[in-house]
C-alpha cells in the first residue's frame, strides 16, 4: 500500500549516504533508523504550507535529536521547502547546512534549532502549549532518541505535558537501541521505557518503526487520545537498509570510503 | 519590588491575552487574582527551570509573550543552556525574571546567592540585562521589555525595597537616570542596593563632599551616552557599584568601556561589589553589606580614602 513512500525512502537513503561520503557528516545511523519515520511524517501526516512555511496553522515538527538533520534536510528538499541545488553547499565552509538543524528562518521549514539534546522536546512542548492557550489549530510533534532520554529536560517535559494535559502533542523515539558510545538499555536503565512513559502519564504505542502501515494506526491513534500526550515508541534499526550498517554502532560516526559507498548504493538500488 | 512584578504583570496579562507567565513553583498567593483572572495565563511549570526556559522558548515562537518568575540562581545559570540556545539563539522574546537577586537571600546560604548572573550571561549574546534598582524602575522596564522582540533579563530584589528614583526621570530601558546629582564623585550602580549609595553621599556631605547617584538600570544596553555625558561633566572620579561579584559585572562592563574609549587616563574607576569567593558567615543582608564594605558606611569610607 505504501509503494510510493517506501520508493522515497530508498531515494532519500541513498542521498543521505552520498552527502555523508561526499562532505563527511556523520551519524548517518541516527539518519537510516529515522528516515521512514520522517517519510511518513512529511508525506502522510504533516499540515504543511510548503510555499508559506511560516504559516501559524501549520503543524509543527520539531527534531529534537538534532543530529539527524542531513536526514531532515534531504526530506525537506524533496518537499521542495527550498532549492534542492541547495544542498549542494552541504558541509561547504559559510552553508547553512551542516550537521544540525540551525534556528528558524535560515532553512525553510526548520522549526527550532537542536542539536544539544533534550532542548528540542521541551520547545516543542511549548508551541503545543502554545496552541492549547490560544487555540492556533494546529498538532506539534517531536522526534527524540532513546540517547536523548538520558537528558532530565526530558522526563520535566513529559511531566508538565501530562499535568497539562496537552493532548495535541505527540512524541516518536526512535528508539534505535544504541547510543553515541553504548547500548542505551545499558548506559542508563532506560528499559522499561513503554512502563516509563505511561507511568509518566503518557499514551503510549508501540511500533516497527519501519512499518508505514503501523505508522498510520500509531498517528490516528493519537489523534483520537483525550487529555493526554502520546509517545509512539517506534523500534528502529540504527543503519536500517545497508546490510553491513545495520545494528553496527560503529556508524554512529564512520564515514564511508569509496567502496562501502559503492555497496550500499547497490544495495538500495536491488531493492529499488 | 516582586509585588510591583506581581501587580504590573497582572495589569499587562488583562490587556494582553499573548503575554504568559511561568513560575517555577514560587509566589505562593502572590499570583491567585492572575491565576483567578486569566487561568489560561498562568503555567506553574514545576521546579524544572530548565524545561521551563525551552517551553517559554517554543511559546515565543509561537507567537506567545512568556514571562518566566522564580529565583535567580534556578533561572539563570541553573538553565544557562536553555537560555543560550533556545531564548538568545532564537531570538525568542522571552522575559526573565529573577527574583532575591544579590543577597537578598543572603539567609538562606550561597545556594540562593546570585552574585555572578550578570557576568555569565553576559556572555550570552542578544540578550538585555536589565536590573532595576526600585519599583519606577522595574515597572517600566517590564512594560518596556514584553513589548520588545528581543530576549529580557530582569534582575529585581525581594520586598520592601525604597523608591529611589523621582517619577519625573526618563526611564527607558538602556537610560541612566540621576538618583542625586552631585560634582565631586559619581556613584554609578544598578539595583537595589543604590539606597546604600544615597545614604553613602548624605554621609559625605557632612565631609564637605558633593557625591552624584546614578542608575544605570542596565548592563546590556550600556547607556554609553549617558558616560560620554558625565565624563563631559568633568567628573573624573567613578565609583561602580553592584550587589554582584565584582568580577563581570557592571564594574567589569563600564571598566571595559572606558578602555575602549580611551579614556582610562581620563577617569579613575573604583569598582564596589562582592568579592569572588562564597560567602560563609551568613547573616541578614544589612549584615553582609556591611561585613563587605557595600553598606553606606563602606561606601563613604571607601570614597573618603580615594
Amino acid at each position: 500500500m505504501y509503494n510510493k513512500l517506501n520508493l522515497i525512502s530508498i531515494s532519500l537513503r541513498k542521498k543521505i549516504i552520498n552527502t555523508s561520503a561526499r562532505c563527511n557528516i556523520p551519524h548517518l545511523g541516527s539518519c537510516l533508523s529515522c528516515i521512514d519515520i520522517l517519510v511518513y511524517l512529511y508525506w502522510e501526516e504533516l499540515k504543511l504550507f510548503i510555499k508559506d512555511s511560516t504559516n501559524m496553522s501549520r503543524d509543527r515538527f520539531v527534531l529534537s535529536k538534532g543530529h539527524g538533520a542531513p536526514a531532515l534536510f534531504q526530506v525537506l528538499a524533496e518537499k521542495e521547502f527550498f532549492d534542492r541545488k541547495l544542498l549542494e553547499e552541504f558541509g561547504e565552509p559559510g552553508s547553512v547546512f551542516h550537521e544540525h538543524p540551525p534556528k528558524p528562518g535560515l532553512i525553510a521549514g526548520i522549526e527550532a534549532a537542536t542539536g544539544s539534546l533534550g532542548h528540542g522536546f521541551s520547545m516543542a512542548l511549548g508551541m503545543a502549549l502554545a496552541e492549547k492557550i490560544n487555540s492556533l489549530n494546529f498538532y506539534t510533534y517531536a522526534l527524540i532518541s532513546d540517547g536523548e532520554c538520558n537528558e532530565g529536560t526530558i522526563w520535566e517535559a513529559a511531566m508538565l505535558a501530562a499535568s497539562n494535559k496537552v493532548n495535541k502533542l505527540t512524541a516518536i523515539i526512535d528508539f534505535n537501541k544504541w547510543q553515541a558510545t553504548g547500548r542505551s538499555k545499558e548506559i542508563m536503565a532506560l528499559e522499561p521505557l513503554d512502563e516509563k512513559w505511561r507511568s509518566f502519564g503518557w499514551h503510549v504505542i508501540e511500533i516497527n518503526g519501519h512499518d508505514f502501515n503501523e505508522m498510520k494506526i500509531a498517528f490516528e491513534t493519537c489523534k483520537s487520545v483525550e487529555n493526554k500526550p502520546s509517545i509512539i515508541i517506534a523500534h528502529t534499526i540504527k543503519g536500517k537498509g545497508i546490510s553491513f550498517m545495520e545494528d553496527d554502532n560503529n556508524w554512529h560516526y564512520r564515514i564511508p570510503n569509496q567502496e562501502e559507498l559503492n555497496l550500499a548504493i547497490k544495495e538500495l538500488e536491488n531493492i529499488s | 519590588m516582586r509585588n510591583t512584578f506581581a501587580k504590573t504583570i497582572y495589569q499587562i496579562a488583562l490587556k494582553d491575552k499573548n503575554v504568559v507567565l511561568l513560575s517555577g513553583d514560587i509566589g505562593n498567593k502572590m499570583f491567585d487574582q492572575f491565576k483567578k483572572d486569566c487561568p489560561k495565563q498562568f503555567i506553574n511549570c514545576g521546579i524544572a527551570e530548565a524545561n521551563m526556559m525551552s517551553v517559554a522558548a517554543g511559546m515565543a515562537l509561537c507567537n506567545l509573550r512568556p514571562i518566566i518568575y522564580t529565583i535567580t540562581p534556578f533561572t539563570t545559570i541553573r538553565c544557562l543552556e536553555q537560555i543560550k540556545i533556545g531564548v538568545a539563539y532564537h531570538k525568542a522574546p522571552v522575559v526573565i525574571v529573577g527574583t532575591g537577586s544579590g543577597l537578598s537571600y543572603s539567609e538562606l546560604g550561597p545556594t540562593h546567592h546570585s552574585l555572578d548572573d550578570i557576568a555569565i550571561l553576559k556572555t550570552v549574546p542578544e540578550i538585555n540585562i536589565l536590573a532595576p534598582s526600585d519599583s519606577i524602575e522595574l515597572e517600566k522596564f517590564l512594560r518596556e521589555a514584553v513589548k520588545s522582540e528581543l530576549p529580557t533579563y530582569i534582575r529585581i530584589g525581594k520586598k520592601g525595597e525604597p523608591n529611589l528614583h523621582s517619577l519625573a526621570n526618563n526611564i527607558a530601558i538602556g537610560k541612566a537616570n540621576f538618583l542625586k546629582e552631585g560634582k565631586d564623585f559619581i556613584i554609578l550602580g544598578i539595583g537595589p542596593i543604590l539606597s546604600e549609595a544615597l545614604e553613602a553621599a548624605n554621609l559625605l556631605n557632612k565631609h564637605g563632599l558633593d557625591v552624584a547617584v546614578a542608575s544605570m538600570g542596565s548592563v546590556r544596553p550600556l547607556d554609553s551616552n549617558f558616560l560620554i555625558k558625565i565624563k563631559n561633566q568633568k567628573f573624573n572620579k567613578w565609583i561602580t557599584l553592584e550587589e554582584h561579584y565584582s568580577n563581570g559585572g557592571l564594574g567589569s562592563t563600564i571598566m571595559e568601556w572606558i578602555f575602549q574609549q580611551k579614556l582610562s587616563n581620563k577617569v579613575e574607576l573604583t569598582k564596589l561589589g562582592v568579592p569572588n569567593t562564597f560567602i560563609n558567615e551568613l547573616g541578614n543582608q544589612k549584615y553582609i553589606r556591611r561585613k563587605l564594605g557595600i553598606d553606606s558606611e563602606g561606601i563613604k569610607n571607601k570614597i573618603l580614602s580615594i
